[in-house]
């Protein structure tokens, strides 16, 4: 249709307006074949200034001793190589294995979770009528959009220990159902930050609460693209809910759910934000994962960057490998090409 | 028990459900307000007040005031204003362009560039933290502003291009190649034709890097060590003391910073979650 009016809209001879076009770029200076790149060329320095230069430094880093003398502004002195020094302090240290279980422990059952939840209410909210989806969706709206440092900062404050609304919700069991399921019955004071799986537990819940919404409204997206027929199609044989999820919707919505998975993945493993503040900046050795732990050497006093580098390493190196994943399952889905 | 019970009991359920989902997502938020207006008194206490009663405005204007750090939190909203927009004008003006070259022309290293864009976007931003430190340190950049922009630009820049260039592939070609025989130059087809289609994208794009660029902390924590020039989210943790917590105004500071970006929330959400799930829901 546009086709034909660019026609129309050349007369009789169409050759003649292609040729000024072209005499015109000439005119510019640029020839056509270089366009692209000028257009690309600003985008792609800001990349390399600000993430590749840096990091091949990280790489760089983790193999030179970095401190103070390093660092200053004025007269740096060069760093020392030290081989594979830091790897191998990483690997001596009882922090690598603590917070490398942490990072570990914390991915998958919060990304578990939060794949569960936000399943279950994507799930639910396309069962619902118009009026109650839409008044759900904009609630769940209002977890996800809170940014990471009000997070924080609102569950440690539902779970302080003197006036949280936790530790009062937690009162108001029945002493004899308190007792049976966690052992005791008076919760006012309990402190839930002092002890690394009770920080856990309440950072999981953060994560889990601003998260969720995400994958339910990606789910929700998901099963709207789905033909109605489709289930018509499995009442009429006779299918029970379970069954139509397992082979219906499941199947169809398997590329959203590799997407969810691996984003969900890359995001948990590297939670540092909500960490740092739930655990109150970096005093808690215990509760050190592998980005904590690398901020904590690279940044308290005396600095050892080289050795946060190589933490960092790893976790790039662990996350890359994540990664991967989710660009194959990108190219092979969308047209990259 | 008859079919239409039963189909009412179910609808019921779900109707319980939805409203179980909606209260857990929103009482923390509802929480954090309420706390915000309530007076000290309200606050610390061990019994359970469902509103503040009587509302009171004392943390909100003390947050003002005296503020934190030795700054009214007018400064800090400000600061991080400044980061945030300038990151997303110099930024969107980078995306335009690289977005623009990779959904407009077919070129040799088109694919390399768009998966380049897909792994640095997983590059953990916690990692490039101590390489970026001693860079910035190094450039006189410390403790200034313009370095937690330029770093803001990169941090969202390979997601903006992501989802720009599905904005520019969607203006139809025939529109440019008409101005182009009409005799108009490749900037003025570009400005004229293409950037007045493309601008709703753009504003959806820079509003998610708003986004990102506001709530942002570990940068803005490393690389700003004078307080004048905090951004909210760092400002927040003073409220936290080292023997008692100031509640009252950490709510009325959290509230003041979510309150932007729940708006713009609600303006993006429908593009977002197809930004960021790219393309996979249509398979």
């Amino acid at each position: 249709m546009a086709q034909t009016s660019t026609v129309a809209r050349g007369g009789g001879e169409p050759s003649a307006p292609v040729r000024r076009h072209k005499t015109q770029a000439r005119r510019t200076g640029l020839p056509d074949w270089l366009v692209p790149y000028a257009l690309l060329l600003p985008g792609l320095l800001v990349i390399a200034a600000l993430l590749l230069y840096p990091l091949y430094q990280m790489v760089d880093m983790s193999f030179h001793q970095v401190g103070l003398r390093q660092i200053r502004a004025i007269n740096p002195s060069p760093a020392e190589f030290v081989g594979l020094d830091n790897y191998s302090s990483i690997l001596d240290s009882d922090l690598f294995w603590t917070s490398l279980r942490n990072t570990v422990i914390f991915a998958v059952v919060t990304v578990a979770l939060t794949l569960i939840l936000g399943t279950l209410v994507g799930l639910l909210l396309n069962k619902l009528g118009p009026k109650m989806s839409t008044f759900v969706v904009v609630g769940i709206m209002a977890a996800w959009a809170t940014p990471p440092t009000a997070q924080a900062v609102v569950w440690k404050w539902l779970f302080d220990s003197d006036a949280g609304v936790v530790n009062w919700a937690l009162n108001l069991l029945p002493d004899w159902l308190s007792s049976l399921v966690f052992g005791r019955s008076d919760w006012s004071g309990q402190p839930w930050f002092n002890d690394t799986i009770t920080l856990y537990l309440v950072l999981i819940i953060a994560v889990v609460w601003a998260s969720f919404p995400f994958i339910a409204v990606s789910v929700l997206a998901g099963l709207k693209s789905i033909p109605s027929e489709l289930y018509e199609a499995a009442r009429m044989d006779g299918a029970t809910g379970v069954g139509t999820f397992r082979k219906i919707t499941f199947p169809l919505l398997k590329p959203v759910f590799s997407v969810l998975v691996v984003l969900s993945t890359i995001w948990d493993f590297k939670v540092f934000t909500q960490l740092y503040l739930l655990a109150g900046g970096t005093v808690n050795r215990d509760a050190f994962n592998l980005s904590l732990w690398s901020y904590a050497e690279a940044f308290s006093s005396p600095p050892k960057m080289g050795l946060g580098a190589a933490i960092a390493v790893v976790l790039t190196a662990i996350l890359l490998v994540i990664t991967f994943v989710y660009v194959r399952n990108i190219v092979k889905t969308e047209d990259v090409r | 028990m008859n079919p239409v019970t039963r189909k009412r009991l179910g609808r019921f359920a779900l109707n319980a459900a939805g409203i179980a989902v909606f209260l857990f997502a929103v009482f923390p938020v509802y929480w954090m307000v309420t706390t915000a207006f309530k007076p000290n008194d309200q606050i610390f206490t061990t019994s359970f007040i469902p509103f503040p009663n009587p509302p009171s405005m004392d943390h909100v204007s003390r947050v003002f005031t005296e503020g934190v750090a030795g700054h009214s939190v007018w400064r800090y909203l400000l600061n991080s204003t400044i980061v945030a927009l300038s990151a997303v004008v110099l930024g969107a003006v980078f995306a335009l362009l690289a977005a623009t070259a990779v959904a407009r022309f077919k070129f040799r290293f088109r694919t390399s560039f768009l998966i380049l864009l897909l792994i640095v976007q997983m590059v953990p931003a916690e990692a490039l933290l101590i390489p970026l430190f001693t860079m910035v340190k190094r450039l006189g950049l410390y403790d200034q502003l313009l370095g937690l922009i330029l770093i803001n630009v990169g941090l969202t820049l390979p997601f903006s291009v992501w989802m720009l260039r599905t904005f520019v592939a969607a203006v139809p070609k025939e529109l440019e190649e008409a101005s182009w025989i009409d005799g108009a130059g490749r900037f003025t087809t570009f400005w004229r034709v293409l950037f007045p289609l493309v601008a709703p994208g753009l504003v959806a794009t820079s509003i998610f890097a708003f986004i990102t660029t506001w709530n942002e902390f570990v940068f803005a924590l490393t690389l700003i060590g004078d307080q004048a020039k905090y951004t909210m989210p760092v400002a927040l943790q003073f409220f936290v003391g080292q023997r008692s917590t100031d509640w009252g105004g950490i709510m009325a500071a959290s509230t003041l910073m979510t309150i932007p970006v729940l708006i713009f929330f609600l303006l993006v959400q429908r593009r977002m979650v197809s930004g960021l799930v790219a393309g996979a829901v249509k398979g």
